[in-house]
C-alpha cells in the first residue's frame, strides 16, 4: 500500500495549483476582461453611482490586479461571493438554495448514463457487426449531433402533450423530511413514497434528455475497451483452462471498466453543463434555472459564482475520478 | 501540350500519393454513413452560401400590413416550414440561418486550430519549462466544462454573436494543444526529424515542414467532429439569450423564441431544431467516416481485399 500513499499525496499536492489555476481565470474573467467591472456587479447601465463606488471600495477594484487576485481568493475561501444584485441576496446563498437540484438531476442522469450506456457497450462489443451494433452505434452519434434544448421539448411534447404519461416541468413535492436537498433520496430516507413517486416522475424527463448524448459515448467507450480485452492473451488462457463463460466475463469487465471510470469524470462535467440546458427546458429549479434568469437580468456575480462553482464541483469530481482509478488499477500509481 | 507534359510528369512523380487519394476515395464512398455525411455537410456548406440568395422571402423584414394574417401560419406549399409571429417566412430565416452557423464554426475554428496547433508545436517541439507553462495553462482551461466558460466568457463580452464566437474560441483550442504535442511528442524522435536536425535547418521550418504535415491527421478528424460541436454550443448559448440577439435568424434563437406559442404552433420549434441537429450529424457522420478513411491500416486492408477480389 506504500505506492497508493504516495500517489494519493502526489495528487492532492497538485491539487492547490489547479484550484489556483481555477480561481486566477474566473477571477480574470470578473474583474480584468469587463471595461468596468464595478459597474457590471452593481448591475450594469441602470447601476447607481454611489453603489459603483462602495463596490470598488468593498472590491478593491482601484488596486492593481495582483492585489486584487489576493482579496479576491480571501473573499472566496471566506464565502463572500458578491452579493446579487437583483435578489439583494449573497450569491453563495443562492447557490446553496438552487445546488442540490442540479446535483440531483446530474446524479440521476450519471445513473441513467452507466445504466443503459455500458450494457449497450457491452453487447455491441459482444454482437460485433451485427444490427445492435450498428442501432448503438447510430444511438452513440445521433446522441452527439442533438442540442439537448430540442429534445427536451420534442420529449415534452410526446410524453406530457400527446400522452398525458409524465409531468413537462418543475420539481416534484419536497419530502417530508429534507436531510441532502437530494428529494428523491431524502424521501427514500424518510419512507415519504408518495414524494419519492411524485419526483420520480418529475425527473425522468429531464434525466433522460440530459443523458440522451452521454449514454453513447459510454457505450462506445465501453465497447471498445470491452473489445480490447476480448482479443487479450490473459482471456485465451482462462478459456483454454475452461473456465465458465460468467468467469471469463469477470475477467474481461475488472479489465475493461478501467477506461470507462476514466471518463466518468469528464462525463459529470458534461453534465452540469448541459444541466444549466436541460434545466431552462424543464423549468427545473436549479443552478441552470438560476444561471439563465441572472443572464437575461444582467446579474454578473450570480453568473460568476455559478462558474466558480461548476469549476469548483468538476475538478473535485476528477480529483475522485482519479484515486478511484489509481485503487483500481495498481499499474496508475507507479 | 506542355502543360500536358507538366501534369503527366506530376502524375509520375506523384502516382503513389495519387493511389493513396483514390484508395481513401474508396474507403469513403464505400459506407452509407459516409456518404449521408458527406451529402448532409456539403449542403449545409452550399446552403450556407446561396441561403440567402435562393430564399423565398426577406427572413427578417416584417410586412406589418399582412403581419396579422399571416401570423403563426402551420407549414403550406406557400410557406414549406410554416410562419413566425410576424408573418415572416419560417423556410426562409431557417435558410438563412445556415450561413450564420457556417460563419459561427469557420470563425471558431479558424481562430482555435491554429492557436491550438501552434502552441501544441512549441510545447511539444521545445519541451522544458516552455512545454511546463503552455500545459499548465491548457489544464485550467479543461478544468472547466466547456460550456460553463464559454458563458461566462460570453456574458463578459456582452450578449453578441461575436461575442458569442470569440467566447467559444477562447475554450476551443485546449483540446487541439494536447492532440498535437502528442503527435509532436512521438514524431520528434523520427530518423528524418534527427537528419533535418543535423542538417542545421532552422526550427520553424523543421516544426511546420516536417513536424506538421505527418501530426495532421487526428487534428483533421476532430476538426470535422467540432464542426458539429461548435454549431450545437453556439446554438445552446443563443438558445439561453447570450450570442445572437432578435432579429437574426440564429437556429438557436428561433427555438427559443418559438417555445412561447409550443406545442400548438410546433412548427416554429421543430425546424429549426431539426436543422441543427441535421447538420451537426452529417459532420459527426462525415468525422466518424474520416477517422478511419485516414487510418493508412484501414486502407491496407481495403487495399488488400480489392486485390483479392480481382
Amino acid at each position: 500500500m506504500g505506492e497508493l500513499k504516495y500517489y494519493l499525496i502526489r495528487r492532492l499536492l497538485t491539487f492547490i495549483p489547479t484550484i489556483i489555476g481555477v480561481t486566477l481565470l474566473t477571477f480574470l474573467i470578473a474583474r480584468v476582461i469587463p471595461a468596468n467591472p464595478a459597474v457590471l456587479w452593481a448591475g450594469g447601465i441602470k447601476a447607481k453611482p454611489e453603489v459603483v463606488q462602495l463596490l470598488i471600495k468593498k472590491y478593491h477594484l482601484d488596486k492593481p490586479p495582483h492585489i486584487q487576485y489576493f482579496y479576491y481568493l480571501k473573499d472566496i475561501f471566506t464565502g463572500h461571493w458578491g452579493i446579487s444584485p437583483v435578489t439583494h441576496r449573497p450569491v453563495i446563498a443562492d447557490i446553496a438554495t438552487y445546488f442540490p437540484a442540479t446535483a440531483e438531476l446530474a446524479l440521476f442522469s450519471l445513473f441513467v448514463t452507466i445504466f443503459i450506456g455500458i450494457p449497450l457497450g457491452v453487447i455491441s462489443a459482444l454482437k460485433k457487426d451485427t444490427w445492435i451494433d450498428h442501432v448503438v452505434r447510430i444511438i452513440a452519434i445521433s446522441g452527439a449531433s442533438m442540442p439537448v434544448f430540442w429534445l427536451g421539448i420534442i420529449l415534452q411534447w410526446i410524453f406530457y402533450y400527446s400522452l398525458g404519461l409524465l409531468p413537462a416541468t418543475g420539481r416534484g413535492i419536497p419530502p417530508r423530511i429534507t436531510y441532502t436537498g437530494l428529494y428523491l433520496l431524502d424521501s427514500l430516507l424518510c419512507g415519504d413514497f408518495e414524494a419519492f413517486r411524485s419526483n420520480l416522475q418529475h425527473i425522468i424527463l429531464p434525466g433522460f434528455t440530459l443523458a440522451y448524448p452521454c449514454i453513447g459515448l459510454v457505450a462506445r467507450i465501453t465497447r471498445s475497451s470491452v473489445l480490447d480485452v476480448l482479443s487479450a492473451d490473459f482471456i485465451d488462457y482462462a478459456r483454454i483452462r475452461g473456465l465458465k463463460p460468467s468467469f471469463v466475463f469477470r475477467h474481461v469487465f475488472r479489465n475493461a471498466s478501467i477506461p470507462i471510470i476514466t471518463i466518468l469524470g469528464l462525463l459529470f462535467g458534461s453534465l452540469l453543463c448541459g444541466a444549466v440546458i436541460t434545466e431552462t427546458v424543464f423549468s427545473w429549479p436549479g443552478l441552470g434555472t438560476y444561471t439563465v434568469a441572472a443572464i437575461s437580468n444582467i446579474d454578473y456575480p450570480a453568473i460568476m459564482g455559478v462558474t466558480l462553482i461548476i469549476g469548483l464541483v468538476y475538478v473535485t469530481v476528477n480529483l475522485i475520478v482519479d484515486i478511484l482509478y489509481a485503487i483500481i488499477d495498481p499499474r496508475i500509481r507507479l | 501540350m506542355r502543360l500536358l507534359h507538366i501534369l503527366h510528369n506530376w502524375r509520375k512523380r506523384n502516382r503513389a500519393r495519387l493511389r493513396e487519394y483514390k484508395l481513401m476515395f474508396t474507403a469513403l464512398t464505400r459506407s452509407p454513413t459516409a456518404i449521408a455525411g458527406l451529402v448532409l455537410s456539403m449542403s449545409f456548406i452550399i446552403l450556407g452560401i446561396v441561403g440567402p440568395y435562393i430564399a423565398p422571402y426577406n427572413p427578417i423584414e416584417i410586412d406589418f400590413e399582412k403581419m396579422h394574417e399571416l401570423r403563426l401560419q402551420p407549414p403550406s406549399w406557400e410557406h414549406p416550414f410554416g410562419t413566425d409571429e410576424f408573418g415572416r417566412d419560417l423556410f426562409s430565416r431557417v435558410l438563412c440561418g445556415a450561413r450564420i452557423s457556417l460563419m459561427v464554426a469557420i470563425v471558431v475554428l479558424s481562430i482555435a486550430i491554429p492557436l491550438g496547433i501552434v502552441l501544441g508545436l512549441i510545447a511539444g517541439y521545445f519541451g522544458g519549462v516552455v512545454d511546463e507553462v503552455i500545459m499548465r495553462v491548457t489544464d485550467v482551461f479543461l478544468s472547466f466544462p466547456g460550456l460553463i466558460l464559454a458563458i461566462a466568457f460570453s456574458a463578459a463580452f456582452g450578449a453578441s454573436i461575436w461575442s458569442a464566437m470569440a467566447a467559444i474560441a477562447l475554450v476551443w483550442w485546449p483540446p487541439y494543444v494536447r492532440v498535437v504535442r502528442g503527435q509532436v511528442l512521438q514524431i520528434k524522435e523520427s530518423l528524418f526529424v534527427e537528419a533535418a536536425k543535423a542538417l542545421g535547418l532552422n526550427p520553424l521550418k523543421i516544426m511546420f515542414r516536417h513536424i506538421l504535415p505527418n501530426a495532421l491527421t487526428p487534428v483533421i478528424v476532430l476538426a470535422t467532429l467540432d464542426f458539429g460541436s461548435v454549431i450545437l454550443v453556439a446554438a445552446a448559448l443563443s438558445f439561453i439569450g447570450l450570442g445572437a440577439q432578435p432579429p437574426t435568424p440564429e437556429w438557436g434563437r428561433l427555438v427559443a423564441d418559438g417555445r412561447a406559442y409550443f406545442p400548438e404552433k410546433w412548427w416554429y420549434v421543430f425546424f429549426p431544431g431539426l436543422a441543427i441537429f441535421l447538420t451537426a450529424l452529417g459532420w459527426n457522420l462525415l468525422g466518424d467516416a474520416l477517422r478511419d478513411v485516414l487510418d493508412p491500416r484501414y486502407r491496407r486492408r481495403l487495399e488488400f481485399k480489392e486485390r483479392r477480389g480481382r
